[in-house]
């Protein structure tokens, strides 16, 4: 059985469609990057709708003073009053005042600095002639007119890769990197089982501490843990690392064939890894059946929001049991999800880009049992009468690996739970009226 | 360029978004990037609303900037008239479109497009929110109100509703309130806008007697413009409090020629409880406690006055984050002798709180979390909003009613008298240690010493119940990174798992075998 290298097949048709995207920037990444990196601050060089927006998306203003903030970019800056470099280097001054205890200092570019050619990279530059080594300046680009949602995080860890060729404080390259943010305790996770398998020297990108960015050498290999890393990929293989080819580390099936994609790179036996995996597969499966009954035969409609979605629909369709209508993606690297495609069966619609109204136009033909989608859309559907779930609710929640294989399911049945305890309590009343 | 962590008001683009979501028949083409429908959330999900905003945006690319950005929202334009049938279109820029320069208003002249028209030029990288919807209020109403004749015969006693809008502050509750109270004086209400009109309603708000403003940031600069086109006077008193909302009465039935009432009017619309509330005896220990008021003008203003006047507080501090308001603030600031703060920037906020030591704040969701941390009683009061203040009662801040409302909302965050005469009484009691926060506050941070005293006493009790179980020291750690919300579950479920199987002792291995049996 080896399904992490599947002939190449496409059991789909892909709708292009282009006009309004409802889907975040690549600034709303920062929203996980700060609280994963903890000395890292990230400064989005932008307007007001940047500041405006990281913080609507953020919920509400949850930290008294978080680690990130916009240096707003205001008319006279526009208007050449004042040079853009010169008021930078301002409030990095100000904010490093204010926070000393930041080691690592990350510019990240706007639709607005984009547009009008800000060069952050060389902004970071000066400004790492002036501060390091106290403190790292880099810088990558989360402006809505390159990036959506996700791929902010993949320019981050772009720019820690290549920023980290030049500085590593580490002296010894990595033989494994597991690339893409994982919530800490899948993190541990992961090590545990990898330890049992005899992989050694793994480490995560990115790191807790920004000092914690593996070296790369000829002979590391990395494996992606997250969909949306292209740009990544593409630096850690211009340092001359190899990928191993897996599908995505989400249910028992995705974990299993990920961790065997790596076990087989590392020449792991197949007894030890079945001794190894086999608890935890056996708990996953557990975990799953108690919410299979609510998605099995259910059909599901995904929006695009986080590029996660064609691991999701692989995982609600093969582990759940549901039936997939429609996977939304904002963008899909195709080298990097052909695993996922080919274990889905034929005949699924996969989009790519957006074309909101009329994808909502198909959403509600196809009447689906559940609607996967962002936090814009989600209310009006369900005053429509309709059953949703919030995706965004995939990047701020661990979901990968086998111990949350079961909590995975039950962010996909609790919407469908929910509206069937209302609607069990309200033909409980009422003489039986809908 | 300026350093910005939080911001109380969003781009002025917003605020047009917030205009065109509360009319209707309006449609609004925003010339934005993708990132930039975040804003439909702050309806979908603050305000609850069951469907989108009426806002399409052009979704331009990097690699649009090259070729015809302007070609992508003439196209916007004609698939949104033809979808959405909309009775006006509003055309407009965000932030990153204005730098683009392809001039939206222009573009939609060249378009055969059947319906009006009405360009927006919100200057992004100046003016704020709230600017931007008080400019496209102007704005609309320019385009249907500005051609029309005036009636001859308008009857005195007509009144148009200004200001009102989407995600305002309790606009929605406040308009139910103020339009009962106006009806009950005999007030014949014409249009309420923003909030529910239509664009062929503002072309009819010429022919009432005169307007009324209830929410200045919005409405004034319009109620201005049709004093001056059409010699329509407004009444600009705010209702909020008994006080003002007597005052507000007063001048309405003046500008509509009614006769004063002698039997004053709070048995019209709503039962005013304030003023005997304060004036029973719990309300003694209300008497000069320090409150530090924050907020829009408007509600800043409105809240130093009902603290000092009907509730018996002592202002401490006074401030707004409106710029464009900055002179009525201090204003009101001169006559409660404080020094005004004027600014937008929540650290500054933050650093006069602390100084000003309040016993309670009122603010808005910014200072709730300062509240929060620094452990001193809050209250909202304007926005910025939060999803807490769209709440499913009738809760309305204006008119008798609204009185009745801040009564409650803003004493009840503090201590009640009876209950603080008790906590002294029972001081060196344990369990009402000097430190024991009131009954109704969360006792989060510093947990009071008795509460500790009591919770290590029950930890010691399990422990000898189920003496058996023991942790490894890594199963321990595992747990401590569970949410400690459910932790405690967590590990009593665990423990029962490991019990009934005679597990000992208790794994990492064992707290997973246990989460995936008890997954539901």
């Amino acid at each position: 059985m080896n399904q992490t290298s599947p002939t190449p097949c496409a059991p789909v048709a892909t709708i292009r469609q282009r006009g309004q995207h409802e889907v975040f920037c690549g600034l709303t990444s920062i929203i996980w990057l700060h609280r994963k990196m903890q000395d890292a601050f990230f400064l989005v060089v932008g307007s007001r709708t940047c500041a405006h927006l990281i913080q609507s998306a953020a919920g509400v203003m949850i930290f008294s003073e978080p680690r990130f903030a916009t240096a707003i970019m205001e008319e006279r800056d526009l208007a050449g009053m004042a040079d853009m470099h010169d008021e930078l280097d301002g409030v990095v001054e100000k904010l490093l005042q204010r926070r000393p205890d930041i080691r690592m200092l990350v510019l990240v570019g706007s639709c607005p600095s984009e547009v009008i050619k800000l060069d952050l990279q060389r902004a970071a530059e000066r400004l790492n002639h002036r501060l390091a080594p106290k403190h790292r300046v880099i810088s990558y680009s989360g402006s809505g007119i390159e990036t959506t949602f996700t791929q902010g995080e993949d320019n981050f860890l772009a720019a820690l890769v290549a920023d980290n060729a030049a500085n590593s404080a580490q002296d010894k390259a990595c033989d494994l990197v597991i690339a893409g943010c994982l919530a800490d305790v899948v993190e541990d996770q992961f090590s545990r089982l990898l330890t049992a398998m005899g992989v050694e020297n793994f480490c995560f990108l990115p790191g807790r501490q920004s000092d914690g960015v593996p070296r790369i050498g000829p002979k590391t290999r990395y494996i992606l843990a997250q969909p949306y890393l292209g740009a990544t990929a593409a630096a850690l293989e211009a340092l001359g690392a190899t990928r191993i080819n897996a599908i995505f580390p989400l249910g028992e099936e995705g974990t299993t064939e990920w961790l065997r994609a790596i076990a087989q790179s590392f020449g792991v036996s197949e007894t030890l890894f079945d001794t190894v995996t086999s608890g935890p597969r056996q708990r996953a499966r557990q975990a799953i059946s108690h919410y299979r009954p609510m998605l099995e035969g259910r059909s599901v409609f995904l929006f695009p929001d986080s590029q996660l979605e064609p691991s999701l629909a692989r995982y609600l369709c093969r582990e759940a049991g549901a039936e997939i209508i429609e996977i939304g993606s904002p963008y899909l690297h195709r080298e990097h999800v052909a695993g996922e495609f080919a274990l889905l069966p034929v005949g699924v619609s996969v989009s790519e880009g957006q074309d909101v109204e009329v994808q909502i136009d198909r959403c509600r033909a196809a009447n689906p049992d559940l609607i996967v989608c962002g936090m814009g859309l989600a209310n009006p559907f369900e005053a429509e009468g309709r059953v949703t779930k919030w995706s965004i609710e995939f990047a701020f929640t661990p979901i990968q690996g086998y111990e949350q294989a079961g909590d995975l399911a039950e962010l996909f049945a609790r919407p469908l739970m929910r509206n069937a305890i209302l609607a069990e309590g309200s033909r409980s009343f009422g003489g039986g009226r809908p | 360029m300026k350093l910005t962590m939080w911001t109380y008001e969003g781009p002025p683009h917003v605020g047009a978004m917030r205009v065109a979501a509360s009319m209707k028949g309006v449609h609004y083409v925003l010339h934005a990037p993708q990132g930039d429908t975040y804003a439909d959330l702050l309806f979908t999900m603050i305000e609850r609303r069951q469907s989108r905003p009426p806002v399409t945006y052009t979704t331009f690319q990097a690699r649009d900037l090259s070729g015809s950005t302007a070609d992508i929202f003439k196209s916007a334009c004609q698939e949104a008239v033809l979808r959405f049938k909309p009775e006006a279109l509003l055309v407009g820029s965000s932030c990153t479109a204005e730098l683009l320069q392809d001039d939206p208003g222009g573009l939609s002249r060249t378009l055969d497009i059947s319906v009006p028209v009405v360009p927006l030029e919100l200057p992004s990288y100046q003016k704020k929110e709230t600017w931007g919807a008080a400019e496209t209020f102007y704005r609309l109403v320019r385009s249907f109100a500005g051609h029309g004749q005036r009636a001859t015969d308008i009857a005195p006693n007509s009144c148009n509703i200004l200001g009102p809008t989407s995600l305002g502050f309790r606009n929605r509750d406040d308009i139910t309130e103020i339009v009962a109270l106006l009806k009950g004086i005999g007030i014949d209400i014409r249009v309420v806008a923003p909030l529910g009109a239509s664009p062929i309603d503002l072309s009819r708000l010429p022919d009432a007697a005169f307007n009324i403003v209830l929410y200045p940031e919005i409405a004034d600069v319009t109620a201005r413009w049709l004093q001056k086109t059409y010699g329509m006077p407004f009444v600009s008193t705010v209702p909020i409090g008994v006080g003002a909302t007597r005052q507000f009465l007063a001048d309405v039935r003046q500008m509509a020629g009614l006769e004063a009432s002698d039997h004053g009017d709070a048995s019209l619309g709503g039962t005013d409880r304030l003023t005997w509330y304060t004036k029973s005896v719990d309300s003694n220990y209300l008497t000069n406690k320090r409150v530090f008021i924050f907020g829009d003008a408007t509600h800043a203003i409105a809240a130093a006055r009902i603290a000092s006047r009907e509730l018996g507080f002592k202002v401490c501090g006074l401030g707004t984050y409106m710029r464009e308001f900055a002179r009525d603030v201090r204003a009101a600031a001169l006559e409660y002798g404080v020094e005004p703060l004027i600014s937008d920037d929540h650290l500054e906020v933050e650093q006069a709180i602390i100084d000003a030591r309040p016993e309670l704040v009122l603010g808005t969701q910014m200072e709730r979390h300062i509240a929060k941390r620094l452990r001193v009683p809050c209250a909202v009061i304007s926005s910025p909003v939060h999803v807490q203040d769209f709440p499913a009662r009738y809760s309305p801040q204006m008119g008798f009613e609204g009185a009745n409302v801040i009564f409650d909302s803003w004493v009840h965050p503090l201590m009640m008298g009876l209950e603080e005469h008790l906590l002294s009484m029972f001081r060196d009691d344990f369990e009402f240690h000097d430190n024991a926060s009131a009954s109704h506050l969360h006792a989060d941070g510093a947990a009071p010493a008795a509460l500790s005293v009591v919770a290590s006493t029950s930890a010691s009790t399990v422990a000898d119940l189920v003496e058996d179980a023991s942790w490894t020291s890594d199963a321990e750690k595992e747990l401590k990174k569970i949410p400690f919300f459910v932790r405690g579950k967590a590990r009593r479920n665990t423990e029962a798992f490991a019990a009934d199987r005679g597990i000992n002792p208790i794994t990492v291995e064992t707290l997973y075998d246990a989460k995936a049996h008890f997954a539901r």
